[in-house]
């Protein structure tokens, strides 16, 4: 805005303009402050969970630095592990699930279109968890529940069950104009050539929010992994470790850990997501318009 | 392709030898009318079936109705002087491979239908000399027209393996006695619509714990809800203004607070709002308070605190969600409330909110019923506390976190799986309601 728009207006105008950015950035206080705090506590020195004081007394990064190497109460670095290993494989098949359903539903047309969509809905009715406990009988009779079948058990919670989160990115598809495939189509190409080659290049933005979504759903659940990984210790992801590092018995030892944890992950998730919101936006508004 | 000609009727009426033999011997029909390679894999299916059915399949379904009858019991054994336990039943087991073995039934009796129906339709295509496609031609056919089966099998097969199978086997739990109480846990018994009953109760202990934890769930859907949708709005439409500089700085504060993993700022949270936390101890420090606020103690506090907390965590989201739609709004609408010489909240009601409304049916629909659903922001924030001595529900616990409670700690499977169940009517009841009513659903022309 040049100066010249600026003396044009009216101290009212003025006044409403000053307001609205002082309102905004109480909020953006309120907003960031507990998220400063944990970075601040993570280089705490004093150790416990609650201290007299509001901001640290000393700095240190002993807690990283413990997080890290203690392998024996709580190994995080085996959780670490543990994580990726799930997420890498779940991306993998997620993303394969969710794409192939949301092309199905958005280009191809079938008996079953509409019942799919319809029993989609309902399905997404019942409390998650209830279907969660039986899945836990249910891998348990398939000897997914000991020792390190427990990530095969993880991997197929956190997948199977894809296939009903087609919505998003079906919205996506919907606005690619269908006459690019139909050209493609009689030039000869298969529907898979245009499902490959031409809507997945289009789609790009909702492929890589598809790709990063299902990366971090293993990083951020704690319920589902805890209900199957119960007391098996070598197998806890990340979200259970940090949810154990703040009971009663670690709380004391492992509070500051617990917020240098929380940077270690919230990092690269924080990225991806800041990274990846415009493709949440465009998916959204593109589903409502289309 | 197939048409309403070729059903299974017509195919046992008017099919020839090789389709009515498919009836006894799947697979027969599809073989004979040149398509060799499907109809032995169909015969493949059916003989897997016949081989399942003979070596678990009966034994699973005869088991079902009684759920198993043997308890575990200790036998003394003269010989080596000791006693022996003997395995009883698992009715858990038993019911589980019951369920699973009405899933196998139910496939098998689609394949034959479907079967059937090809069968008599290839017999028909053969009569009109039409071409039969081979199984190459079919192979590929699944890259191209039918590309909708190779993509969506394998999905289908994890919802109904991991989603439909679960859910079937857990509102199957609703109707038994399968719980901790009076020891139900290794051998259970059907016992009909009791649990249902002890729930609706309003006397009984459990019916009143009932009764309060769906009124609380409710009230905090309705909150949960609509102040995020608002006030996420208001947020979108501050930092959208034209005056307002700084746009993308302001978004990144707020996206910041949603880039950080939930199940993190909520135990967060839940440390710093503690009697010793750093709130009170900021509180205190300033001289604001002298004893500490009770966040977590008092009933009130806690669902105040919960529902202040979850507009922190959801604003954001909203305010991402509507910044698009909102720019969607056309102009003109404002202009000629603008000449009208409405002012900024009349314009807010009058054009944004029905205009958003309208178009965000569906989304606020998702919304409340994730808010119904929402475990997370509960069980991390409060674990449902404070809890009154002699309840299982505390008094900010929603019914899924109670639900988790009764199963997973207390180990009470058939009441839990009945508050399931009451959880999807309820949500169903809300669903159809508010669709029904919306404007997108009564008037599917454009808004205005």
């Amino acid at each position: 805005m040049t100066t010249m728009a600026k003396n044009k207006l009216s101290p009212r105008r003025r006044l409403v303009n000053f307001l609205v950015h002082l309102l905004l950035a109480v909020l953006a206080i309120i907003w960031v402050l507990p998220i400063f705090w944990i970075v601040l506590t993570s280089f705490r020195a004093e150790p416990g969970a609650y201290t007299n004081t509001f901001l640290p007394q000393g700095y240190t990064l002993n807690n990283y630095i413990k997080l890290f190497t203690d392998r024996n109460v709580l190994n995080f670095p085996k959780m670490f592990t543990n994580t990726l290993i799930i997420a890498v494989f779940c991306c993998i098949f997620s993303t394969f699930f969710i794409l192939s359903v949301a092309y199905s539903l958005s280009r191809m047309r079938f008996a079953f279109r509409k019942p799919y969509m319809n029993i989609a809905m309902i399905l997404g009715l019942f409390p998650g968890f209830m279907a969660m406990i039986a899945q836990y009988f249910i891998l348990k009779a398939m000897g997914l529940t000991e020792g390190s079948a427990i990530r095969i058990g993880l991997i197929i919670v956190y997948s199977a069950c894809t296939g009903l989160g087609f919505q998003i990115s079906k919205g996506f598809f919907d606005t690619i104009p269908r006459s690019i495939d139909e050209a493609a189509i009689i030039d000869g190409a298969t529907q898979w050539q245009v499902f490959t080659r031409i809507t997945m290049p289009l789609a790009k933005p909702i492929v890589i929010y598809t790709v990063m979504t299902s990366f971090i759903a293993p990083w951020v659940d704690f319920v589902f992994a805890k209900v199957i990984c119960r007391a098996n210790a070598d197998q806890f992801t990340v979200a259970i470790g940090l949810w154990n590092m703040l009971q009663k018995e670690y709380i004391y030892q492992w509070y500051t850990c617990f917020a240098a944890g929380a940077v270690v992950i919230s990092i690269p998730i924080a990225v991806l997501f800041i990274y990846m919101q415009r493709f949440y936006v465009e998916g959204m508004s593109g589903a409502v318009k289309g | 392709m197939e048409n309403s000609q070729t059903n299974v009727r017509n195919a046992l009426k008017y099919g020839d030898l090789y389709t009515r033999l498919s009836a006894l011997v799947m697979g027969a029909g599809l073989m004979a009318h040149k398509q060799i390679v499907k109809g032995l894999l169909v015969l493949a299916c059916e003989i897997a079936f016949i081989y399942y059915m003979i070596m678990k399949g009966l034994h699973a379904l005869s088991m079902l109705p009684s759920l198993g009858t043997e308890t575990q019991g200790k036998v003394w054994n003269e010989a080596k002087q000791i006693y022996e336990y003997t395995a009883g039943d698992n009715s858990q087991q038993i019911l589980l491979a019951g369920v699973v073995c009405c899933f196998v039934i139910a496939a098998i009796i689609l394949l034959w239908i479907l079967q059937m129906r090809h069968s008599y339709h290839l017999q028909k295509k053969l009569e009109a000399g039409e071409h039969v496609p081979s199984f190459k031609e079919d192979i590929r056919n699944l890259f191209d027209k039918n590309l909708h089966i190779t993509l969506m099998t394998l999905p289908c097969l994890g919802i109904l393996i991991f989603n439909i199978v679960p859910l079937v086997y857990m509102i199957s739990m609703a109707f038994t006695t399968y719980s901790k109480e009076d020891e139900h846990l290794m051998l259970f018994d059907w016992n009909g619509l009791t649990q249902f009953k002890r729930i609706l109760n309003m006397n009984g202990n459990i019916g009143r714990q009932f009764w309060h934890v769906l009124a609380w769930t409710i009230v905090w859907a309705i909150f949960a809800t609509f102040l995020n949708y608002i006030m996420g709005m208001v947020l979108a439409m501050i930092i959208n203004r034209k005056d307002t500089k700084g746009k993308a700085f302001w978004r990144f504060c707020f996206v910041l607070s949603i880039a950080v993993p939930q199940f993190v700022t909520l135990m967060i949270m839940n440390i710093m709002l503690q009697p010793s936390g750093a709130i009170n101890v900021l509180l205190q420090n300033l001289g604001l308070t002298t004893a500490p606020l009770p966040f977590w103690q008092n009933k009130l506090w806690a669902r105040i605190t919960i529902i202040v907390i979850n507009l922190w965590v959801g604003i954001p989201y909203t305010m991402l969600q509507v910044t698009g739609i909102l720019q969607n709004i056309p102009a003109e609408l404002y202009e000629a409330a603008k000449m009208d010489g409405a002012g900024p909240a009349k314009i807010f009601f009058k054009i944004t909110l029905p205009y958003m409304l309208f178009v965000t049916t569906p989304y606020l629909i998702a919304s409340f019923v994730g808010n119904i659903n929402n475990f997370n922001v509960i069980y991390l924030l409060s674990g449902g506390g404070p809890t009154y001595v002699g309840d299982t529900a505390g008094q900010t616990d929603l019914l899924v976190t109670w639900l988790y409670k009764l199963t997973v700690d207390q180990q009470y499977y058939n009441l839990g799986a009945v508050i399931g169940i009451m959880t999807f009517v309820i949500l169903t009841i809300v669903t159809l309601i508010t669709y029904r009513n919306s404007s997108s659903y009564k008037n599917e022309e454009a808004f205005m």
